[in-house]
């Protein structure tokens, strides 16, 4: 069975927000009508988006680290929002995992939101339907546009490549991959909703170089050393 | 949570209704080992409480984006208990009417058996409202079966006063014994709510670090990317200083429970006690959303 997860690798994500930009527009020239602008160039601006770039300091100033979380739905494998829902409009799709709202359906009482965890389901103030990331759904299965581009907008447009898509049932995919070799993992993972969007932890690639292994002190030839120490240029076989 | 005040009316009020045909039915099955009630009683009564669930049912149209299309929250009654409440409101309704109509027809027999069928679903409804709340497991202060016990119990004791208030003027005979069981049941449903509190009160909150994936003690909320708020501010955080939420906890603690024991024990009429016990149930109500720490809060700390 395919469940289709975005991998995130907070290692690449700069927190640019180009993920979240393309996705709005994406969505909010799609067919199910545009996503709420309220008060847009006001004093409080808000509305309704799918995907958003959270930001945390870790650590005490000065001693700290920047650390982006970009976070949509996370299309759970056990998805506390659907059972809840009264009237069929939450779903999960069987043939690829998706959870999706149905907007004809929904009558925005909001109880799905209070069921996630995450808070990643935004109740849209002109709409006044629930709404949440489709995965790109109407781009997935869309054959008038190149294979490649069957992707999520987000996925697109992320000039760092931290975002990758695709199938974690298929252990063979580059996502399955990555989560298992990179130590991939899920938010909030003990409430036991199994978030299909996996994250890839930051690990600093720091190479330990001790002073003596610069200076070859150790080295009984001090072969390198010799014509630098006194100007001479280096013979053919050291320009190797 | 943020306190949505149709839900607040919506729940007190059809708390009170069920509580009020559920003393009735009580007082209608103890007729002949105490003093009687006559018919108007019974009927004015009814009424009333069909004129709260009405009223209740108002309200949680207030709630909803679509109400044009609330008729489709019966379809899934197999998982939501939402849905399940949707179903069993009106089926209480209908059976609060048949049984008044019954009681009015003077059909004795076939009132005892029916009124159980409508005390079935009085209850049935307690706890298809309570296990709305229950059944949301991220929200730890609800998701305990003592919520749907309190739902009851408060409902209950609210439909008792009620009940009371309407027999001090239409059936003085019974009105010193509803007002004695309802100084009773509000006892104890302050003892369910205590329990609930004390409960709530030691539950730990969740960890940012967990949240987010950082293993790391001090973890602090920047940004959250945009200018304004938005839908999980908006829903998620009640926006009051501690001092108000604490003072909607005395008022609810006194209006509610304490003042109404007092009151009832000074001899003031059951109405009125009634209606600052409504009060105090609407503030118990606000109280219980913002009790409610919602982990998605841990995403949404700044702008």
């Amino acid at each position: 069975m395919t469940q289709f997860a975005l991998v995130i690798d907070l290692n690449v994500c700069v927190g640019c927000h180009a993920c979240v930009t393309n996705c709005k527009q994406w969505n909010t020239g799609g067919e199910a009508g545009p996503l709420a602008d309220l008060n847009p160039y006001g004093k409080d601006p808000n509305g309704t988006f799918f995907n958003r770039i959270l930001s945390y300091e870790v650590g005490t100033f000065p001693n700290t680290e920047t650390w982006y979380l970009p976070k949509s739905c996370l299309h759970c494998e056990d998805p506390p929002c659907v059972p809840v829902c009264p009237t069929g409009a939450s779903y999960k799709r069987k043939s690829d995992g998706i959870v999706l709202v149905d907007y004809d359906k929904c009558i925005g009482c909001k109880y799905c939101s209070w069921a996630c965890p995450y808070g990643v389901r935004e109740f849209d103030e002109e709409r006044k339907v629930m709404t949440k990331c489709t995965l790109c759904v109407d781009r997935l299965y869309d054959t008038s546009l190149p294979e490649s581009r069957r992707k999520p907008a987000c996925v697109l447009a992320c000039p760092a490549g931290a975002r990758i898509f695709g199938d974690i049932h298929d252990p063979d995919s580059e996502v399955s991959r990555r989560i298992r070799e990179e130590g991939g993992f899920q938010l909030m993972p003990e409430l036991g909703t199994r978030p299909a969007n996996h994250y890839l932890p930051r690990s600093k690639t720091v190479l330990p170089i001790d002073e003596a292994q610069v200076v070859r002190a150790e080295n009984p030839l001090r072969h390198d050393e010799a014509p630098h120490a006194t100007g001479l240029q280096p013979i053919e076989e050291e320009m190797g | 949570m943020r306190p949505a005040f149709s839900v607040l009316f919506l729940t007190t009020l059809i708390g009170a209704a069920q509580g009020a045909a559920i003393i009735l039915y009580a007082l209608f099955l103890a007729k002949g080992s105490g003093p009687d009630a006559p018919l108007a009683f019974y009927l004015t009564t009814g009424g009333v409480s069909l004129l709260l669930l009405a009223a209740g049912l108002v309200a949680s149209f207030f709630h909803l984006g679509h109400p044009e299309r609330a008729w489709r929250a019966v379809t899934c009654w197999r998982t939501s208990w939402l849905s399940r409440e949707v179903i069993v409101l009106p089926l209480f309704g209908f059976a609060e009417l048949l049984w008044l109509l019954l009681l009015w027809q003077g059909d004795w027999r076939a009132a005892a058996a029916w009124g159980s069928v409508m005390a079935f679903l009085a209850i049935a409804l307690y706890v298809c409202t309570g296990m709305i709340y229950a059944a949301v497991k991220v929200l730890r202060e609800w998701a305990h079966p003592i919520t749907v016990v309190n739902y009851l119990l408060m409902g209950v004791a609210s439909g008792a006063l009620l009940t009371a208030g309407i027999a001090e003027g239409l059936a003085p005979a019974v009105a010193p014994m509803l007002a004695k069981a309802a100084l009773w049941l509000t006892l104890i449903a302050l003892v369910g709510r205590g329990v609930s509190l004390w409960r709530n009160a030691r539950i730990p909150p969740y960890s940012t670090a967990r949240a987010i994936g950082v293993h790391h003690q001090r973890i602090r909320q920047i940004s959250q990317g945009s200018m304004g708020g938005n839908y999980n501010m908006r829903e998620y955080f009640h926006g009051q200083p501690p001092e108000v939420v604490r003072a909607v906890l005395i008022a609810a603690l006194g209006a509610g429970f304490l003042a109404p024991v007092v009151l009832l024990l000074l001899g003031v009429p059951a109405l009125l006690v009634f209606l600052l016990q409504y009060g105090g149930l609407l503030a118990e109500r606000w109280y219980f959303f913002a009790e409610a720490r919602h982990p998605q809060n841990l995403y949404y700390q700044v702008v």
